[in-house]
């Protein structure tokens, strides 16, 4: 699977896309594949105030339910309504349609904190191995 | 040709398909008193001529129908039940009989407490044998199971500290938890912080004390933890606790592998519950219910649960006067059926006997951690406790992952160990044979493993196919948690 170049990923498995000032998160391939079929997507609501590393709602599949991290601080503008009846995107298409919540940039310093498709990949490589 | 039945337990229809218009399982006598128009009495919003769909199937229909279903069923009784975590133990029949002498069978929650002496006596005596048997000081017996436990000992944790004047908000919890731990902690109203374990699987001691600091309250763990291994540094762990002024929390969830060898309130635990159901052989599940006594150490002992048992010259009878107690958890005492049999256990087995349920028990899990060493990769080297984990990384090379392995287990009459838990081992398997399984059964078991190891090399599809020789094999999960169907679809439709 490509991790697309244009993002940058978090060590607990998210990734962010930056388009302006508003920024779209959701959970890698690697995170759709180690949980399984995705079956309920819990998400904040718009305007929740959301903390680099803080979680912020959760994702259950059929062996597990595990938190979500924000991967930058921001407020929530809009949510992937849709995966309420369709929490399968998040399995077919992580890095597009499973997408999660959009949120307002608010430190754009936090960003090159976070790892390039190349350091995620590798990261995931190593987390395998290991 | 239609249905077929081809075997009783293969092939059977819902009550809802048996049914056949004005058949009954009863017959009433001719009406000997005044008849009284329903509508008259109750009024017509309360009346209906039928319920839609209503099955109408006579009394050996019932009863047939029930009893097919029931022997569909797996169970203790039936066979070894190597559910990991779980402590699936056989439930003595003498546990039953106790339950069901005459006094404790009839005894009533609104008995007057005079009456009653012998239903406290019952349970300030199992107080005291569990307080003894954990190295605590005091015991509820109220919590309904073990997560109520839980929750009942981060309110007193909550209550104690705030009668200190320092209110705190974080609870620790090591990523290797069950996963109620952070959920109690959650709904107790504390943040939570997890604990990544070390490469032992255990709890990181220099990573502990970054993380004790004056905002936090406690740390829930579970030990053995749910890697099967005895947190080795449990003494420093709590010491780092009480430096701070954070109460130490354990999950006794895994107590099968202490009783009669360790005592949590002697390595430093302040509360913990235990789960009657798993280590003192209560029924589990579905035909519980449990019951998740919590003990305490001294300085928490104001805040526990009403009412609590005391004695007067009078005799027995409950104390209400406890100001700083976090009031009831439950409705009476607790489920007490639960307690009697839970006592009888104790009684039977005396401290010898005790000892030595927890010394077969590890005994039991390290049997089968050998047997299946050289065959499923095994993710820590620690010493196994009362339950082996492997990880299922060998097989998962050939497309079959712990879920297959598992299904396949039942081809081979076992129940499955439990799959995919704890979260930090890729691909788990979790075993817990308990001290119920003899050699011979265990041998079986080893053997079935074995067995499915191989066909794992050289015949992966059959183990992702399995089971195959059950009524129904694979059942789509997936869909069942996206789009249940919770009732039967065939109600009121035509």
């Amino acid at each position: 699977m490509e991790y697309p170049a244009e993002y940058r990923y978090s060590r607990e498995h998210e990734w962010v896309q930056v388009t302006g000032s508003t920024a779209t998160v959701g959970i890698t391939h690697h995170a759709q594949d180690q949980l399984g079929d995705v079956v309920f997507v819990e998400l904040p609501s718009v305007g929740a105030r959301l903390q680099a590393g803080g979680p912020f709602g959760a994702v259950e599949s059929v062996k597990a339910v595990s938190d979500i991290y924000a991967p930058i601080s921001g407020d929530v503008t809009e949510v992937n309504e849709s995966l309420i009846d369709a929490p399968e995107k998040i399995n077919e298409d992580p890095h597009g349609e499973g997408w999660l919540v959009r949120l307002t940039v608010a430190d754009s310093n936090e960003l090159p904190q976070l790892l390039s498709a190349e350091q995620y990949a590798e990261y995931v490589a190593a987390e395998i191995d290991g | 040709m239609g249905r077929v039945r081809q075997h009783q337990a293969l092939e059977e229809r819902l009550l809802f398909e048996r049914s056949s218009p004005g058949k009954v399982g009863y017959q009433l006598p001719a009406l000997d008193v005044p008849q009284v128009d329903p509508e008259e009495a109750l009024g017509s919003a309360h009346v209906r001529d039928e319920i839609p769909g209503f099955p109408e199937v006579s009394e050996v229909e019932v009863i047939r129908h029930f009893t097919r279903l029931s022997s569909w069923n797996y169970a203790i009784d039936s066979g070894m039940y190597p559910l990991g975590s779980c402590t699936m133990k056989y439930n003595p029949r003498l546990n039953e009989a106790v339950a069901r002498i005459d006094g404790i069978i009839d005894a009533h929650p609104y008995q007057p407490e005079c009456l009653a002496q012998g239903m406290l006596e019952i349970q300030r005596t199992l107080e005291a044998y569990l307080a003894e048997i954990c190295g605590m000081d005091a015991v509820t017996l109220q919590p309904a199971a073990g997560a109520h436990g839980e929750l009942t000992g981060l309110l007193l944790i909550r209550a104690y500290l705030e009668s200190q004047g320092d209110a705190r908000r974080v609870v620790l919890i090591p990523d290797s938890a069950h996963g109620t731990n952070p959920a109690t902690a959650s709904i107790a109203g504390y943040e939570v912080v997890e604990i990544p374990s070390n490469r032992l699987g255990m709890i990181d001691l220099a990573t502990l004390r970054d993380a004790v600091d004056d905002s936090v309250a406690a740390l829930m763990v579970t030990n053995p933890n749910t890697v099967g291994i005895f947190e080795q540094d449990i003494a420093e762990v709590a010491a780092a606790l009480h430096e701070r002024g954070a109460q130490l929390y354990m999950d006794g969830a895994n107590m099968n592998a202490l009783v009669g060898i360790a005592r949590p309130g002697d390595f430093g635990v302040d509360v913990m519950h235990l789960n009657l159901h798993k280590t003192f052989s209560t029924p589990h599940g579905g035909g519980g219910p449990g019951a998740g006594p919590v003990a305490v150490k001294r300085h928490l002992e104001p805040h526990l649960p009403l009412p609590r048992i005391r004695a007067a010259e009078s005799g027995l009878g409950f104390d209400w006067d406890r100001p700083a107690s976090i009031g009831r958890v439950r409705a009476f005492y607790g489920n007490f059926g639960v307690l009697v049999r839970a006592l009888a256990y104790i009684l039977a087995h005396g401290g010898d006997g005790l000892r030595n349920a927890t010394v077969d028990a590890v005994l039991n899990a390290n049997y089968i951690r050998k047997g299946l060493e050289g065959h499923y990769e095994l993710p820590y080297e620690a010493a196994s406790m009362h339950e082996c984990i492997f990880s299922d990384s060998r097989q998962a090379k050939h497309g079959v992952k712990t879920g297959d392995i598992a299904k396949r287990l039942i081809d081979y009459g076992f129940h499955p160990y439990t799959v995919s838990f704890p979260l930090i081992v890729r691909g788990a398997l979790m075993i817990e044979p308990t001290e119920t399984e003899s050699k011979h059964e265990l041998d079986e078991f080893i053997a079935a493993m074995r067995s499915i190891a191989e066909e794992a090399e050289r015949d992966p599809g059959l183990i992702r196919s399995s089971p195959v020789t059950t009524r129904t094999s694979r059942v789509d999960e997936t869909r069942a948690a996206r789009k249940p169907i919770l009732k039967w679809q065939g109600a009121g439709r035509e």
